[in-house]
């Protein structure tokens, strides 16, 4: 097996994609990603691979859409302002069904906001985002060497589905150093790519595109989509539970917050307050059975995030009534410190014990 | 009996969908006819725009995108990118090129990427039925500049060839037109350079073609081709604004 190196989220998320197999990036620099681009400007030349700093990230995510046509893996990296940018592009990458990984280290917002970390894009992602019915499978991770180990997988996944898969972690992850280990993959199943623009040799055709002017068609086009949402949520809900078996309350949180909430959970339970997490690592497709069932036994749950409100409308559908769901945000590029999160939780089960 | 005129080879036997008169089915056919004599139908990838022209791919049979509107000079640079072999072209409206993919088509020229594009320039958003576009007349009357465009609201009518001719990654620029014979039969070799241009990777190359767009200037097809050469022309001269001067040696 490999060897750790110590490595900023950023560093590893680029390396990662390296030895996924990934040969293209097309660009633009923003706080706090421009790491990655810096990263693969020097790698990828190695791999006889390419690099492109685009001319705005809507330029790159189109590169990416000419690039993703050929059946190549490409990625793009950005942070919020220039994943909205990017929206209207991923848009079209999901309609015309192509296969690319986006990574956004979000920043706090709206608007230019500032460039410390938060989690304030999540509704963007989640729901769609750009104009139109579509998903993109949206995985968060909370340490480096789980950003490497999703990054590689990301690939894979969006191979498998035909879908831009993003990676959605913060300015923190980014840029905090800590070891990881590149679990290489031998050589990946990639489904058959017929439908690949690569000249059209030997062959009739092939057109990539988002276009259906019949409604009757458009809307088959989007029942297929829909078909393929509904397959990844049935095979691609990932969660992790900790401590929930015994927990009397069981906090809810992603990414950084989720990481942090972990830290609580051990003072509370020196405190003799037994909670526990559930921490969704796929946003989309999200693990609202795991809620339900952690909701039968449990009636309480803390919603952890850096926004204000937005996954807790997913845990809400998921606890559906059954539980009392409650919230603690931090915005603004703040974030919660694990005594925050305590004194949060204490004052919870207090009011109640 | 000796067969002297046939449809080329890379185009469907299909009829388009264009008002009688519009200029786009004749360029259509002179990419079509270059792409068989060049012989490159099995390596070529169009990128086609937002506009009238969005079904280019029921009509030229090569591998195609489809793009979002301006963004095909992005597109076409990706797939490039990947494959440096294929010969790849975008073809894009003056809505198109000229005002919301104004930044995408100067970087692609900027960065001497080795594209083509056939830019129709009729001087009016054709598809959604013909509102002002940065290529509209001093004058010129659409349903956006009802009394005629003005200088003072709107601005002046953007010179694409001229525009983009300064820049050093440009090796081939030229622009044409499709209202006469005499013209079409240029507008095919200009078509044909540019594609040979980015073929012996000189650079980034484009043909803007001066084309009729009779429905919405509210003109018979007779009209219209007279107003290309009597309104359009001596606004847009035609003739090559740049040209490889080493053809076959490689640019730095
Ligand atoms: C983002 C976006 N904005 C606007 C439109 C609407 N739209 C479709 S075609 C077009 C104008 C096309 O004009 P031009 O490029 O000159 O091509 P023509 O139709 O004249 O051939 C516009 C504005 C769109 N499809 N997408
Ligand atoms: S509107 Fe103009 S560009 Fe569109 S098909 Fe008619 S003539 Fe051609």
């Amino acid at each position: 097996m490999g060897k750790k190196t110590l490595m900023t989220g950023n560093e590893a998320i680029a390396e990662a994609a390296v030895q996924a197999g990934c040969k293209y990036f097309f660009g633009y620099p923003i706080t706090p990603q421009s790491e990655i681009p810096e990263y693969l400007s020097r790698r990828l030349p190695e791999v006889g691979g390419c690099f492109l700093q685009a001319e705005s990230e809507i330029a790159s995510i189109y590169m990416v859409f000419g690039a993703a046509g050929t059946g190549t893996r490409v990625m793009t990296s950005s942070s919020s302002p220039g994943i909205s940018l990017m929206q209207e592009g991923i848009s079209y990458i999901a309609a015309a069904e192509l296969p690319c990984v986006i990574v956004n280290m979000m920043r706090g917002g709206p608007g230019l906001g500032g460039i410390q970390p938060s989690q304030s894009d999540y509704f963007q992602a989640t729901k769609g985002g750009g104009h139109g019915d579509y998903h993109v499978l949206v995985l968060a991770p909370s340490t480096v060497q789980e950003a490497a180990d999703l990054m590689m997988e990301a690939f894979d996944l969006a191979d498998k589905y035909r879908n831009p898969v993003m990676i959605l972690g913060d300015g923190c992850l980014g840029q905090m150093i800590e070891p990881v280990e590149f679990r290489r993959r031998s050589s990946t199943d990639r489904p058959a790519r017929d439908w690949t623009i690569t000249g059209a040799k030997g062959r009739p055709q092939n057109v990539v595109k988002s276009l259906y002017l019949k409604p009757e068609v458009l809307e088959q086009h989007n029942l297929g989509l829909q078909r393929k949402y509904q397959r990844m949520i049935k095979n691609e809900t990932r969660v992790e539970t900790y401590l929930t078996e015994d927990a009397e309350i069981v906090i809810v949180a992603f990414g950084m917050a989720a990481r942090i909430a972990k830290t609580a959970i051990t003072i509370l339970r020196e405190k003799d307050i037994k909670g526990g997490l559930v921490r969704p690592i796929s946003l989309f497709p999200f693990p609202y059975q795991t809620l339900e069932k952690v909701a039968e036994k449990v009636d309480k749950l803390l919603v952890v995030e850096m926004n204000l409100g937005q996954m807790i409308e997913d845990v809400k559908l998921g606890v559906c009534g059954k539980a009392e769901v409650h919230f603690y945000g931090r915005v603004g590029g703040m974030v919660p410190s694990y005594d925050e999160i305590v004194a949060e939780v204490e004052k919870i089960v207090k009011k109640r014990r | 009996m000796k067969k002297i005129f046939e449809r080329p080879k890379s185009m469907y036997p299909v009829s388009t969908h264009y008002c009688p008169g519009c200029g786009h089915g004749i360029v259509h056919r002179l990419i079509a006819e270059v792409i068989d004599e060049l012989g490159i139908l099995e390596k070529t990838v169009g990128v086609a725009p937002v506009g009238c022209s969005v079904l280019l791919y029921n009509y030229i049979s090569c591998d195609m995108y489809e793009a979002a509107h301006g963004r095909a000079p992005a597109i076409a640079t990706g797939c490039k990118r990947v494959h440096p072999e294929l010969v790849v072209f975008t073809y894009q409206g003056d809505g198109d090129l000229a005002s919301i993919g104004t930044a995408e088509i100067i970087h692609a020229a900027a960065r001497g990427e080795k594209i083509t594009t056939i830019f129709i320039n009729n001087a009016i958003y054709g598809m959604t039925g013909g509102q002002m576009a940065p290529t509209t007349l001093i004058g010129q009357k659409t349903t956006t500049s009802p009394f005629g465009r003005t200088s003072e609201e709107a601005g002046y009518p953007l010179k694409v060839s001229e525009i983009l001719a300064t820049l050093d990654g440009a090796a081939y620029i030229a622009r044409v037109a499709v209202n006469d014979p005499k013209n079409i039969i240029r507008a095919k070799k200009a078509i044909k350079k540019a594609f040979e241009t980015q073929m012996k990777g000189l650079g980034f190359s484009l043909v803007e073609v001066l084309s009729q767009c009779p429905t919405p200037w509210r003109m018979s097809p007779r009209e219209a081709v007279k107003w290309v050469e009597e309104a359009m022309m001596p606004y847009y001269p035609l003739g090559e604004f740049k040209s490889p001067k080493e053809e076959g040696v490689r640019r730095e």
